[in-house]
């Protein structure tokens, strides 16, 4: 009887999760898994919009060929796209976690320092960022700045770079990490849901490890990467995932399959260059997976 | 000891190495010099971070109340000498400002909404009901959150151009489906059926936080006779607030601060972030008199943009900030 029981609401549970998911699954159907196929249909023919409805004629590669070879900026941007991302990601990552480490400890103002570095997640995207690139007058305010593009806080580094030459660093290395300082406010603001889900991760850390470390003698530089850094490091994963993702998003390659589908109504070639890109996003996800997941320490 | 060192006339050796260690272990100086310098040093650090995030906010405030021949006195920093609510007037009308934000918040409240309800349905039943196929279904969720929302665009437009559910609506009617266009109902759809704006990582959130919550809490509403529906309602979801505000945060903001969808669904719409979106060429710099004027006006439009969400953020962000403490966001 106890047995009959517990089966039937084993069962009822599957039921009710299959209709918890059903809105989602519609979704899915209907909205992603469709046009992802149609998607790749038009890609690979000519659309002609008529007046109740649409057209298609099989072109095979044709798309294709045009984004790759004729297209002058398509290649570009992308490649652009690419190094951008590739030279962000770790200033991202160890950002956010050094910002993470701060805000986890405990001292006075602690609220206000979060509520004021979460800040960016709400205010810089979408249309607001897009707006404050290039922002004049604050530069202007700014004085020491000559850089428009990027950077419009007004923040520079004009001292450093001498310094670490000084220091006997090799140039590529001294220019990234100037370049880093001048793009401080990108590096910050676009890395607050990064700082979120390692604060998340670094507070559940069970304080025990900390206690037992400390008995033993380690220091607190030990305790960060014994303890700390393995602990957070499937983290390290997720948010490497999430700002490639991220960075993805919303750049001129995204602006490009926009504008030539609706402003020059080039539906099929749009269709290519997104099937290209998403390819290029997924190589670079598959691999970088694969390199930090193997380095990864798993507790359980 | 003080009798010992009064009658040897000379303080000894050891009794004064007594004395030094005695106070090094009471007031231990190493130990508390190193304490207030760590105090320091991440205080200037913190400060630095906030400071370079506020400037921003600072200088638009700055700006927005500042009259024309303001900008080019360089006597004046930060507080404007001839104080002004002109740019502010200006940029009022030219958003359209009172219909655009009225318009936007009733979008992005109801298309949070619906992404709360379809989103926390979605995660609590990858998380606790499980049946077979829900681990493959939420590896395709993953990859949902992969697809570049560009990936599919031009099928999602005309899906909504012409839109029909199977060829239902063109059998009856005979026409090539309904045109959803320029209108909320493309949001609402992909709202309620989970697939709006970064909608996988909502339900990645949700099923997160609903594996992090005791399995006690189900298995004792059941003991007491409660059914499925009933306990999620009444016990889960109340336990899941610091992530139902995340979720409910995020949405609106994103919503709120989202051109693409808009530009493609409704274009012609009054909506902030297309006034946003369209300032800069209503503004150029021949029209209003110089570069510097049209900068003066994209900032004061960019602080009237965000000042609505701000105000939402002053009052959520103790749950937000608070949800951090305790939400399952973690991998």
């Amino acid at each position: 009887m106890a047995k009959r029981r517990t089966i039937s609401i084993e069962r009822k549970k599957a039921m009710f999760g299959v209709l918890f998911v059903t809105p989602w699954l519609l979704g899915f159907i209907l909205l992603m898994a469709v046009p992802f196929i149609q998607s790749l249909q038009f890609s690979f023919s000519k659309l002609t919009l008529t007046p109740d409805g649409y057209s298609l004629k099989f072109v095979g590669l044709d798309n294709f060929h045009h984004v790759f070879f004729v297209d002058a900026w398509y290649v570009r941007n992308l490649t652009e796209a690419v190094t951008n991302m590739a030279l962000n990601v770790p200033l991202i990552i160890f950002f956010s976690l050094f910002t993470a480490t701060l805000l986890a400890q405990k001292f006075r103002g602690r609220m206000l320092a979060r509520a004021i570095i979460f800040l960016p997640v709400v205010l810089a995207s979408g249309v607001i960022a897009k707006l404050d690139s290039g922002n004049f007058l604050a530069s202007l305010m700014g004085a020491a700045s000559t850089d428009l593009e990027s950077n419009y806080s007004g923040l520079r580094s004009i001292e450093l770079e001498p310094l670490l030459f000084e220091a006997g660093l090799s140039r590529e290395i001294v220019f990234y990490l100037t370049g880093a300082v001048d793009r401080i406010y990108q590096i910050i603001s676009s890395s607050g849901v990064q700082i979120l889900i390692f604060l998340a991760g670094l507070q559940s850390v069970s304080p025990s490890l900390y206690e037992a470390a400390k008995i033993e003698g380690a220091t607190g530089y030990e305790a960060f990467w014994k303890i700390t850094f393995p602990m957070i490091s499937p983290l390290i994963l997720t948010n490497v995932v999430y700002t490639i993702i991220d960075s993805f998003y919303n750049n001129n390659v995204t602006q490009m399959i926009q504008s030539t589908a609706f402003v020059n109504l080039n539906f099929g070639v749009s269709a290519a260059m997104s099937w290209v890109y998403f390819l290029v996003i997924s190589i670079i996800l598959v691999i970088s997976t694969y390199l930090i997941s193997k380095r990864v320490f798993y507790y359980d | 000891m003080k009798g010992f060192l009064k009658t040897n006339g000379r303080i000894s050796a050891s009794a004064a190495l007594q004395a030094v260690t005695r106070w090094y272990d009471s007031y231990n100086p190493v130990e508390k010099a190193k304490h207030w310098l760590w105090i320091i040093v991440r205080a200037v650090l913190l400060i630095g971070i906030c400071f370079i995030i506020l400037y921003p906010i600072i200088t638009k405030v700055s700006l927005a109340f500042r009259d024309k021949q303001d900008m080019f006195d360089s006597t004046v920093v930060w507080l404007p000498r001839n104080f002004t609510l002109d740019n502010i007037k200006l940029i009022f009308g030219y958003l359209n400002y009172t219909e655009a934000v009225t318009n936007t918040f009733i979008l992005s409240l109801t298309t949070s909404i619906l992404q709360l309800v379809s989103c926390a349905l979605a995660g609590y039943g990858f998380a606790r009901l499980k049946f077979r196929g829900s681990g493959f279904l939420f590896g395709v969720v993953i990859f949902t959150i992969v697809v570049p929302p560009q990936t599919i665009m031009v099928p999602t437009y005309l899906h909504y151009r012409f839109f029909d559910v199977f060829g239902l609506i063109g059998l009856f009617t005979g026409k090539h489906g309904v045109n959803l266009l320029e209108s909320f109902w493309p949001f609402f759809i992909s709202s309620a059926l989970a697939m709006g704006l970064k909608n996988g990582l909502y339900i990645f959130i949700f099923r997160q936080f609903f594996r992090s919550l005791p399995k006690d809490l189900e298995e004792a509403a059941y003991v007491d006779g409660a059914g499925i529906l009933k306990t999620f309602a009444r016990v889960m979801l109340p336990n899941a607030v610091p992530a139902i505000a995340t979720v409910m945060l995020f949405s609106f903001i994103w919503q709120w601060n989202d051109s693409y969808f808009v530009n493609l669904f409704a274009p012609n719409y009054t909506l902030l972030s297309r006034m946003l979106d369209l300032l800069p060429g209503i503004i150029r710099p021949e029209y209003v008199g110089g570069i510097s004027h049209t900068s003066l006006y994209l900032n004061t439009g960019t602080l009237m943009g965000i000042l609505p969400i701000f105000v939402l953020y002053l009052f959520a962000q103790r749950y937000f900030v608070e949800s951090v403490e305790r939400t399952g966001l973690v991998g």
